[in-house]
């Protein structure tokens, strides 16, 4: 009903909910012109210029050689090929640098927390050095000033464990899965299962420190049954270079390190902030109680500090996988150097290719979000 | 006594009951002084004890070389690279004197690089003026930075040939103005822009609000990269060839836009903590929209979020590197190439480049990041009485 005046109604456009509609169908249309004119233009200018207007480009013969490949791949396989390769490849340095930021971060952050004045300044300057440091810089650090340099494979550096790092990359011993190995596959998947079976029945908390013994027992017994099927190729020097064993290249190397490390920063950060967010009265609370330190730590602040952390967390996480698209700049073969780069330039399908590639950061971080609400749901703080 | 249940005992007196008062303990014996102090803060327990060792062994083993590197083996002033190849030498900091107006300039003609310093300084006055909380006048200092100066420095930085400063091609620009240029882009454009996108979030219209938090999202859910790689390639096919933006303008067009999602979702921060009464208040002293937001509503807003507002401006500034993905040569990617340069390359050019790009990039953002928490303590001076 529209509003009504002392001298008649009053006119439909002073009506709020009217108004209101009146904009949004003006900011439609407008939008929809604007689209549609770019739309048009596009594709008059891609015609224009001979590029492809539709997808089935990724369906033709690629042509170029990617020197990391998680699925078999060559120089005849088909664009669409060389998406998954570069998908795969980021994935892969992505799901590393995370590990690696998060052991680092949390080590550091705890660190900040120390009443040792020393071992506290240290994981201050580690967080202040290298979160006001750009993380293409950091990665330019390790891969032309660190790694590049390394002596050849004749001279390299002999890492604990069987590892070799030269200017080839980081030489690490393989793992050789033998016949019999599924035993213990299998071993380590009912172990997970009773785990899971422990915690969601309760029984686990009444087994004390029982499982964790099962966790770890169960795979190294089926190990010793199985006949020990598990062996390692040691890589060695032949020639001029390593054979057997894993080879990281030395560019994988320098976007894990420089992606772990610099995420750790920040991660550090978030663990101080979750630490010290949790109000003092909890600990004296439970200290008043006679719990130990270990136990109100265990039972009363980590909990609620996790409560904060993870979602910052989550938000943390989600930078590293997006900023893993720097390889490019360091020619990691990552799902933009192979696709937004290589493929890009060779078909010339710029609004396909840039539309894929954003699309899977895009389905990435809704993926996350959604989890994280989820998480939220389930762990939130339920006041009255 | 074994067997005798202990209810039989009779009641008596206690066997002792202490007459005088106990003696005083003896204080700790390292509870005062200094030494005390850091014999408890670095040696109190086995666990800290090892933690302190092992700190002070890694600075024994790190420092030295480093030091090494940096100061003492240092090449301070060499024609050439020649010195700097020698075996043992440090850093080679005559590399970086040499380079200095590549770094500062790139390859902006020599004769017309007042007009960068002249932009330069006008900016950093007016940033002076802007920061200083308690300059006269801030008002007429962020109309000025925000409306006057992106309009003089592209005069001045371009050219303008009827005021007789010749054009300077976008090609030629480089170095640390070309960094600082991307970076008051985005700062410049990623406020107003960002306030709107947090208005038009946070609007009741349906339509409006869905349209700018699906753009906020899809901008904040891709890489940098992505964006820039877009603002390059498709933005040419956006517009009739003959109206093909600039080089350099496109990356800009690309960081202004990322730059103002995310300043977006902190600006929204700053709008969640209005109370509704401040709008109701407002409304009541009869102030129409634009007034209660401009008077009311923003000023409080964004005091709240000043700390992640410079945040934002931290990262954005550590993203400005990015744009060489599409050929700008900025700060970094000047410092890269050269290190390529064959009159110095050598096994120390690398990493004498690039600590002194981390120095500059970290005095940068470090001194932000402490204005950004003596703002924050300053506006909470209110709060804590």
């Amino acid at each position: 009903m529209a509003p009504r005046s002392e001298n008649g109604p009053l006119a439909f456009w002073y009506d709020p909910a009217i108004r209101g509609r009146i904009y949004q169908t003006l900011f439609v249309l407008a939008l929809g012109i604007v689209l549609f004119e770019a739309i048009v233009d596009v594709r008059a200018n891609m015609q224009a210029r001979g590029i492809p207007t539709d997808f089935d480009f990724l369906d033709d013969v690629a042509g170029f050689d990617i020197n990391l490949t998680l699925i078999p791949y060559s120089a005849t396989s088909t664009y669409g090929r060389a998406f998954f390769v570069g998908l795969l490849n980021t994935g892969l340095a992505a799901a590393l640098g995370l590990i690696l930021a998060t052991v680092v971060g949390f080590a550091i952050g705890i660190a900040r927390l120390s009443k040792n004045w020393i071992v506290a300044k240290f994981a201050m300057v580690y967080v202040e050095a290298l979160r006001n440091v750009p993380l293409l810089l950091q990665l330019l650090f390790w891969y032309n000033a660190v790694l590049k340099p390394l002596p050849a494979p004749r001279q390299s550096y002999v890492l604990p464990f069987g590892m070799y790092l030269n200017n080839r990359g980081l030489f690490a011993p393989e793992l050789v899965f033998g016949p019999g190995a599924q035993w213990i596959g299998a071993a380590v998947i009912v172990a997970a299962l009773v785990a899971v079976l422990a915690r969601l029945t309760g029984i686990g908390a009444r087994l004390g420190r029982f499982w964790p013994t099962l966790l770890i027992g169960l795979p190294v017994a089926a190990y010793f049954l199985a006949g020990q099927p598990v062996s390692f190729i040691v890589p060695e020097l032949k020639g001029f270079n390593f054979s057997g064993g894993v080879r990281l290249l030395p560019e994988f190397v320098a976007l894990v390190l420089g992606l772990g490390l610099y995420t750790a920063a920040f991660i550090a950060e978030i663990v101080r902030a979750g630490v010290e967010a949790v109000p003092r009265g909890q600990s004296e609370a439970a200290a008043a109680l006679g719990l130990s330190r270990r136990q109100t730590n265990r039972f009363v602040v980590v909990p609620q500090a996790m409560r904060i952390i993870t979602p910052l967390l989550t938000s943390q996480y989600l930078n590293l996988i997006k900023n893993s698209s720097l390889a490019v700049f360091i020619g990691y073969p990552d799902l933009v150097q192979v696709f937004a780069g290589t493929v890009l330039n060779q078909t010339g399908a710029a609004v396909q290719v840039i539309f894929i590639t954003m699309a899977v950061y895009l389905a990435i971080s809704l993926f996350a979000s959604l989890a994280m609400n989820l998480y939220n749901r389930r762990f939130a703080l339920v006041e009255r | 006594m074994p067997g005798e249940p202990l209810s039989a005992t009779p009641a008596r007196a206690a066997a002792f009951v202490r007459q005088d008062p106990a003696p005083a303990c003896p204080p700790p014996p390292s509870g005062q002084g200094v030494f005390a102090a850091i014999g408890d803060n670095l040696f109190g327990g086995w666990r800290s004890s090892m933690m302190t060792i092992a700190a002070l062994a890694l600075l024994g083993l790190a420092l030295p070389p480093l030091l090494r590197f940096l100061i003492f083996d240092a090449v301070w002033s060499a024609p050439d690279g020649e010195l700097c190849r020698a075996p043992g030498a440090g850093a080679c900091w005559a590399f970086i004197a040499r380079k200095l107006p590549y770094f500062a300039y790139g390859s902006y003609p020599i004769g017309q690089r007042w007009r960068v310093d002249l932009t330069l300084a006008f900016g950093a006055a007016l940033i002076v003026w802007l920061l200083w909380l308690d300059a006269p006048g801030r008002r007429l200092a962020a109309f000025l930075f925000f409306f006057a100066y992106p309009i003089l420095s592209f005069l001045l930085l371009h050219g303008a040939p009827s005021f007789g400063l010749p054009t300077i091609d976008s090609d030629l620009w480089g170095g640390i103005f070309v960094s600082l240029l991307v970076a008051t882009v985005g700062i410049v454009a990623s406020l107003p822009l960002g306030i709107l996108l947090a208005l038009g979030r946070r609007s009741s219209l349906p339509v409006l609000s869905l349209a700018c938090a699906g753009f906020i999202e899809c901008v904040r859910g891709v890489p940098m990269i992505t964006v820039l790689f877009m603002a390059n390639t498709m933005l040419p096919l956006f517009v009739p060839e003959s109206l093909a933006p600039d080089r350099l303008i496109r990356p800009l067009i690309g960081v202004a836009l990322f730059a103002s999602a995310y300043m977006a979702e902190v600006v929204r921060g700053g709008l969640q903590a209005i109370p509704k009464g401040q709008f109701e208040g407002a409304q009541a002293l009869g102030l129409r929209a634009l007034p209660t937001l401009r008077f009311i509503i923003l000023p409080q807003a964004l005091r709240h979020v000043i700390p992640g507002i410079v945040n934002t401006f931290i990262g954005l500034f550590k993203d400005t590197t990015l744009v060489a993905i599409v050929g700008i040569f900025d700060f970094l990617r000047t410092v890269d190439s050269a290190r390529l340069d064959p009159v110095w390359a050598g096994p120390t050019i690398s990493a004498t480049g690039y600590v002194f790009a981390a120095l500059f990039y970290f005095v940068f953002c470090f001194s932000m990041s402490r204005y950004s928490l003596f703002v924050e303590r300053r506006l909470s001076r209110g709060r804590d009485r």
